[in-house]
């Protein structure tokens, strides 16, 4: 019973916690948008060729951009919460509607990557902790090092180079193979192969950040007294690795991976931007050529209200794996 | 794009404030700042030996020997750029798509509007050191002052900066840059400015997190009791004991800085006016099948620059942690 209650305590707050945050962000993002060059009745008359100052400041009164700041935000927040993000004239349509037909292409590839760094991540890092000073954690600890040096853009395009160009074994960009119907089995076997080199790009960062964050905890667990207690009674290497340090060693890891929402969703901008993939990257991408600040600063909140869910996530997570992170609240 | 690193850094504290701080015979042989008889007690000769043999103990270490061996070759080309290369890197020398070492005069060939590499490579050099090592002094002093306010006094004014730093981490760093960079208009200070304002907070984090923990070390307490001022105990007393970390993740901040720089010129976002090595590679993007050489050498600068700083990050990492380097004393 007062189990239960502490889980409803615990999700209440954090539930809380996660709404003061995303206030904050709609009044930074408020206030950015006001900085940016250029308001809406700008883009219309812009939209229209010409206008006067009589009709700006008409079309300004309409809109309410005269109005005092502090009002304009409580405009802009009813907007909010009727899930309105203002409408994008270059578009021709809501900003709403335009991130969310862009959002399910960045999610696809953010998880995929996110599974593939976590699952090979893991694993490499428990390998350089299983032969710590050894050749193995030497050379494994080089390649990661390597692999979190190398911007995202540029391995983008040497995959690129030399899976399209010159092997010619997938395809350089899109998100489906131009002009072919297929259905079923096919389509999504098409798909993959257009996924796969946006995926290692994105996943080659934070794979090599895994694996380091891996190998660290793991080694600081493996001196503790309940891994002596688990080897003393018997137990083989494999599961005193598996089942009593690898599951203490991933607690970190798991904190640090609601944190990469936010920053695989901006690395999407420049990787969605190489490989043409229709996603909410790009989309940052093509507004901010346009100077469409009403999109750009839509995708801006949309994520950051990604990442803001992510990080309330994983804190209901980490008390349901690791009692002791809810007690001590 | 940054999150994620800085994060890792900023979570460290938990694990290595105890063993550190709680003991302090312990500290006061691994660093000479260690506060003695309530007054910060600094012995020249000894600082001098401690620093000596910190050298040479960093030298010792050949991946870190290798690290700064890069980077001192990358600072002597920056600053060299107009020897070595003399003339305007923008503009055009010779015949497009030159190939490397096909004329002596332009040893790694030309781009697409028959501009050197190499020149490219060296002048970008500069504008990429600049951006990264101002940014980063900027975040990291702005970072300190906000993150040793919070932690030293606590209470409301702790409490906001607290949110206030939730909240700008929540905004997903890269995706904040283009759009801070998109307002200002791109230039090399409004880049360096757009980069320390989105990396203070993890800054701010882990000096908040410390000074709170030094704060209540017995020298504070004998510091407060012999009447100094507030400015002069954190100056003194607390920002000494805490810099290790803070030197540490400097470093992190460095080449974090260096990757954004390149993604934020790669799509368009560095100073038109000056070359670097993110729009020479986002120039050589079009024309990746015709000549890869100018968009592959960009990159190898790039990589060698964040990998030399990495490698000198985690040998500091390992020297300012007090539970590995007094080890071996």
């Amino acid at each position: 019973m007062s189990d239960y209650r502490t889980i409803r305590r615990t999700v209440c707050t954090t539930f809380i916690q996660a709404v003061a945050t995303m206030l904050g962000v709609v009044v930074l993002n408020f206030f950015l948008l006001k900085l940016a060059p250029g308001d809406a009745a700008d883009v219309l008359a812009a939209e229209s060729g010409a206008a006067t100052t009589e009709t700006m400041t008409a079309l300004r009164a309409r809109f309410g951009l005269d109005d005092p700041l502090p009002s304009q935000l409580g405009a802009y927040l009813n907007n909010l919460v009727h899930l309105s993000l203002g409408y994008s004239p270059r578009y021709g349509m809501p900003v709403a509607e335009l991130i969310g037909q862009r959002l399910p292409g960045t999610l696809a590839l953010m998880l995929c990557a996110l599974v593939i760094a976590l699952a090979s991540g893991s694993f490499l890092g428990s390998l350089m902790a299983t032969f710590s000073g050894r050749l193995v954690d030497r050379v494994v600890s080089i390649a990661t090092l390597l692999s979190y040096s190398i911007p995202g853009f540029w391995i983008s395009l040497i995959l690129i180079l030399i899976f399209s160009v010159e092997l010619g074994w997938l395809p350089s960009g899109g998100d489906h193979t131009i002009g072919a119907q297929l259905n079923g089995l096919p389509a999504l076997l098409d798909k993959a192969r257009h996924m796969t080199l946006p995926v290692i790009s994105l996943a080659l960062f934070y794979l090599a950040v895994y694996a380091r964050l891996t190998r660290a905890s793991m080694l600081k667990i493996k001196s503790q007294d309940f891994v002596r207690t688990a080897r003393a009674k018997g137990l083989s290497p494999l599961r005193v690795t598996t089942r009593h340090v690898m599951r203490n060693a991933l607690i970190p890891v798991t904190t640090i991976a609601g944190v990469h929402v936010g920053g695989m969703l901006g690395a999407t901008v420049v990787i969605e931007t190489v490989y043409s993939w229709p996603g909410l990257g790009r989309l940052a991408l093509e507004a901010l050529m346009a100077r469409d600040f009403s999109v750009l600063l839509g995708i801006l909140l949309v994520s950051s209200f990604l990442v803001v869910a992510a990080n309330a996530t994983v804190d209901l997570l980490q008390t349901r794996i690791d009692p002791r992170i809810g007690a001590s609240r | 794009m940054n999150g994620h690193k800085l994060e890792t850094t900023a979570s460290r504290p938990i694990d290595f404030t105890p063993p550190s701080r709680g003991d302090a015979a312990h500290s006061s042989i691994s660093t000479p700042w260690t506060a003695r008889n309530g007054k910060a007690h600094v012995e020249p000769n000894a600082a001098r030996r401690w620093m000596w043999r910190e050298a040479r103990h960093f030298l010792s270490n050949p991946s870190a020997t290798f690290g700064a061996a890069v980077l001192l070759v990358i600072v002597l080309s920056a600053l060299l750029a107009p020897i070595l290369c003399p003339g305007d890197p923008m503009e055009m020398v010779a015949r497009p798509f030159l190939a490397p070492g096909e004329n002596s005069a332009h040893a790694l060939g030309t781009d697409s509007m028959g501009r050197d590499v190499l020149a490219g490579v060296v002048h970008g050099a500069r504008v990429s050191l600049t951006i990264s090592f101002a940014a980063t002094f900027i975040g990291l002093t702005a970072g300190i002052a906000i993150g040793a306010v919070a932690g030293y006094f606590g209470g409301p004014a702790d409490a906001a900066l607290v949110k206030l730093i939730e909240v700008v981490q929540s905004i997903p760093s890269f995706i904040l840059l283009i759009v801070l960079v998109a307002i200002a208009e791109p230039s090399t200070t409004t880049v360096t400015v757009a980069i320390a304002i989105v990396s203070w907070p993890a800054v701010a984090r882990l000096a908040r997190a410390e000074c709170r923990a030094i704060r209540e070390m017995d020298y504070v307490l004998a510091a407060r009791s012999l009447g100094l001022g507030h400015m002069r105990i954190i100056f003194r007393e607390i920002l000494p004991n805490a810099s290790p970390p803070l030197i540490a993740m400097s470093s992190v901040m460095v080449a974090n800085a260096v990757l954004m720089e390149s993604a934020l010129s790669f799509i368009g976002l560095g100073d038109p006016n000056q070359i670097s090595w993110g729009s020479m590679i986002g120039a050589g993007r079009d024309a990746i099948r015709i000549a890869w050489t100018p968009t592959v050498f960009p990159g190898l600068a790039i990589v060698s620059t964040v990998l030399a700083v990495n490698l000198i990050g985690d040998r500091l990492d390992d020297a300012l942690d007090p539970r590995i380097s007094g080890e071996r004393q």
